[in-house]
């Protein structure tokens, strides 16, 4: 008894210390006004659900809202289709499929910041490479504002995110593909399915487990998102690329309301939670079928 | 997997849990003690000076004024957005630095939590100082922070361009507008400045709205979504970049630097970066609405402000901060950073040495305190102009809907 007490102790506290504390301490701030006075006096004085009730009031939290659907909802969508097709692509054997692997590598490898500041360079309106090269095939007439319109800036923070997001997705189901065993693919062609219907009947079915984790874990990646959108744009312009993300860090460490930006970055901890519920129903189902595999 | 009898687990964990919070807790009150009545032999001081040279000379000063006041100066310099969330970190501790160099408009957040000094209490003699200064490290009439030097803005303008496109230095708006469009050409555009989503966005319009008679606490005046719309204008009409949203004042002096633009509107502090890079540039006062009317720039810079951290400390800290505010030292500081002097007679001075340095001189009698009206409600409605510009910018929003929805977050007094 006491040795299993002795065992579990040092996670237990762990997990207390540092995520039961200050999940449980960002909770309490949500419900107190906590400004800059707060920290020194220690008084922030209790006010109910008034924090949430701003925060949903208030017009930039619905622009917050669709942007960060949106951005995640793309993110997901393309980083998820393209990094299968590239592991698809890469089950092949074919001259350099290592190396090709490996340079594909790089995005994942780089500093957000790195690469974020690459990409506002690529998007500049005036000299970035991307008008410069659209302007010269003549696909366009007069240079896109890509970071500076109020339209244009979340699709483009978007496209940063894939391109940022496209190796993660890949390796994990390249791995995924490994595992299934070749003897069905030539079981199939020898039943005479086509590649599609071997990516369709094989593939497809037998990755589902591997693509679970892959969209899981790419959801809360991309929810939480902060450096890409940060180094682009700091989730301006007029709030246009303004996530939940950025928006409790800018309530929080700009506008120095403590309280608002807890109640922000709540909101964000429900939306992960509502998702890792789905998944985690989703796991138990699934569990129960033969899905899950190591790779023989 | 059997599980454990549930009714003892919990609160066996719980006891061991706490007795290793116990033992952190008897940790930090061993450091934490001391203190008291004893001689103070050491200060602490925090501030944003990271670049070189204001760095290693802000090391210097605080080395020099320390031994002279016979103590020994800790600084911890930190990156400028990290500056407020550490001081309020240490503040929860109750262990703020000493002595602290603030942006201005955070003074009055900083002075409304109750930790910073008053000077006028402490014996701090403000004697020869611009009144205009001494307003903003003020607090509800209290003073509590006073800055070595102060900046402000001006029109830049890059001398061969103008002089190869015939034209003088714009002084109206007018002339503002026609002056940037005759200067855009090819890769070239008439004028920068910086619209950016934060407060170096919002101070760079101040200017705009308060020379055309607007204020910070009415900003859906006619004559606020006026000065907003000279800016989406200029934007409008390409003598702007729309990139202009996301520039900060560095981006735009970049640009100035890198000859896209033939005039900027910047911050005194870009002077010495300009000189060693060798351009060629006239700086005149920013243009008003109208011939003759008065300008009104926002003062900005630095205060410093010492922490209510006891008797002994405050004492000598004060006597630090009159040696950093020697006038040999103002002077030096105004010098590397291209500040204007804090007091009036150094700041005559230096405008006669450095004609450069003139128009920002000539502003800081009638700059003004972002934070006059608004006090620690500023940073919100500051937040909520940046929003409104970005948007007349930007946006398909006209000046006067953006303007109408940054009132909103004007706080009803």
């Amino acid at each position: 008894m006491l040795a299993r007490v002795g065992f579990l102790a040092p996670i237990v506290c762990y997990l207390a210390v540092f995520f039961g504390y200050p999940l449980a301490a960002n909770f309490t701030m949500a419900l107190r006004e906590y400004s800059a006075a707060s920290f020194y006096t220690g008084e922030a004085p209790f006010v109910g659900l008034a924090n949430y009730a701003a925060v949903l009031s208030d017009p930039v939290f619905g622009t917050a809202m669709a942007n960060t659907a949106v951005f995640t909802a793309a993110s997901l969508a393309f980083q998820f289709g393209i990094g299968l097709a590239l592991a698809v692509f890469f089950q092949r054997h074919f001259p350099l499929n290592g190396v090709l692997r490996s340079l594909l590598l790089i995005p994942w490898l780089l500093p957000l910041v790195v690469s974020g500041t690459v990409w506002r360079w690529i998007f500049d309106q005036e000299y970035g490479v991307l008008n410069q090269t659209l302007l010269g095939l003549g696909v366009i007439d007069s240079a896109v504002p890509w970071l500076s319109s109020t339209a244009m800036a979340l699709p483009s923070v978007t496209v940063a995110n894939i391109w940022v997001g496209i190796p993660f997705n890949m390796v994990i189901l390249y791995g995924g593909l490994q595992g299934i065993p070749t003897q069905l693919y030539e079981a199939a062609a020898l039943d005479g399915a086509g590649p599609w219907q071997r990516f369709r009947h094989v593939t497809w079915p037998l990755l589902r487990p591997v693509s679970a984790v892959v969209l899981m874990l790419g959801l809360v990646y991309t929810l939480k998102v902060f450096d890409v959108i940060m180094v682009l744009t700091q989730g301006g312009p007029a709030n246009a690329t303004q996530t939940l993300t950025t928006w409790s860090y800018s309530l929080s460490f700009g506008e120095l309301d403590f309280g608002l930006g807890a109640a922000v970055g709540n909101l964000l901890i429900l939306i992960a939670l509502v998702f890792a519920v789905f998944y985690l129903r989703g796991l138990r189902t699934s569990g129960a079928a033969p899905g899950t595999k190591g790779g023989r | 997997m059997p599980s454990a009898p549930t009714g003892r687990r919990p609160h066996l964990l719980r006891g061991s849990c706490a007795v290793a919070a116990a033992g952190l807790l008897t940790l930090t009150s061993a450091c934490a003690g001391g203190g008291g009545e004893e001689e103070v032999t050491s200060l602490t001081a925090m501030d944003y000076n990271l670049a070189e040279p204001q760095n290693g000379t802000t090391q210097k000063m605080l080395d020099e004024c320390g031994r002279q006041a016979g103590v020994e100066i800790k600084r911890d310099a930190q990156p400028r957005d990290q500056l407020m969330p550490r001081l309020l970190q240490s503040a929860s501790q109750q262990k703020l630095p000493d002595l602290m160099l603030l942006d201005n408009p955070n003074l009055p957040q900083m002075a409304a939590t109750g930790a910073l000094l008053p000077l006028d209490e402490a014996g701090f003699d403000t004697d020869g100082y611009y009144p205009s200064v001494l307003e903003v490290g003020t607090h509800q009439d209290t003073l509590y922070g006073i800055a070595p030097g102060v900046n402000g803005l001006a029109l830049f303008t890059n001398t061969a361009m103008l002089d190869e496109a015939g034209v003088e230095p714009p002084r109206t708006w007018k002339e503002l507008r026609d002056t940037a469009g005759e200067l855009t050409r090819g890769e070239t555009k008439g004028l920068a400045f910086s619209a950016i989503g934060h407060e170096e966005g919002t101070w760079t319009f101040e200017p705009f709205l308060w020379s055309n008679g607007a204020t910070l606490t009415e900003l859906d005046s006619p004559e606020a979504v006026e000065a907003l719309e000279l800016w989406s204008d200029l934007v409008e009409e390409g003598s702007v970049s729309q990139s202009a949203v996301n520039w900060s004042q560095a981006d735009v002096n970049d640009q100035f630097l890198g000859e896209r633009a033939a005039m900027m509107i910047n911050g005194s502090w870009q002077l010495p970066v300009l000189d060693e890079e060798g351009a060629e540039y006239d700086v005149v006062p920013l243009p008003v609405p109208e011939a003759g009317a008065a300008p009104a720039t926002p003062m900005g810079g630095e205060v410093w402000a010492v922490a209510r951290n006891g008797g002994e400390r405050e004492k000598k800290s004060v006597e630090v901060l009159q040696c950093l505010l020697s006038d040999e030292n103002m002077r030096e500081w105004a010098e590397l950073n291209a500040y204007v002097p804090a007091k009036e007679e150094a700041a005559r001075q230096l405008a006669e040495d450095d004609p450069q340095m003139a128009p920002f001189v000539e502003s800081v009698p009638t700059a003004r305190s972002r934070t006059a009206r608004l006090g620690e409600d500023y940073p919100d409605v500051s937040a909520a102009i940046a929003d409104a510009v970005q948007e007349a910018l930007a946006g398909s929003g006209s000046a006067e809907d953006a303007l109408a929805k940054a009132q909103k977050s004007v706080p009803e007094s």
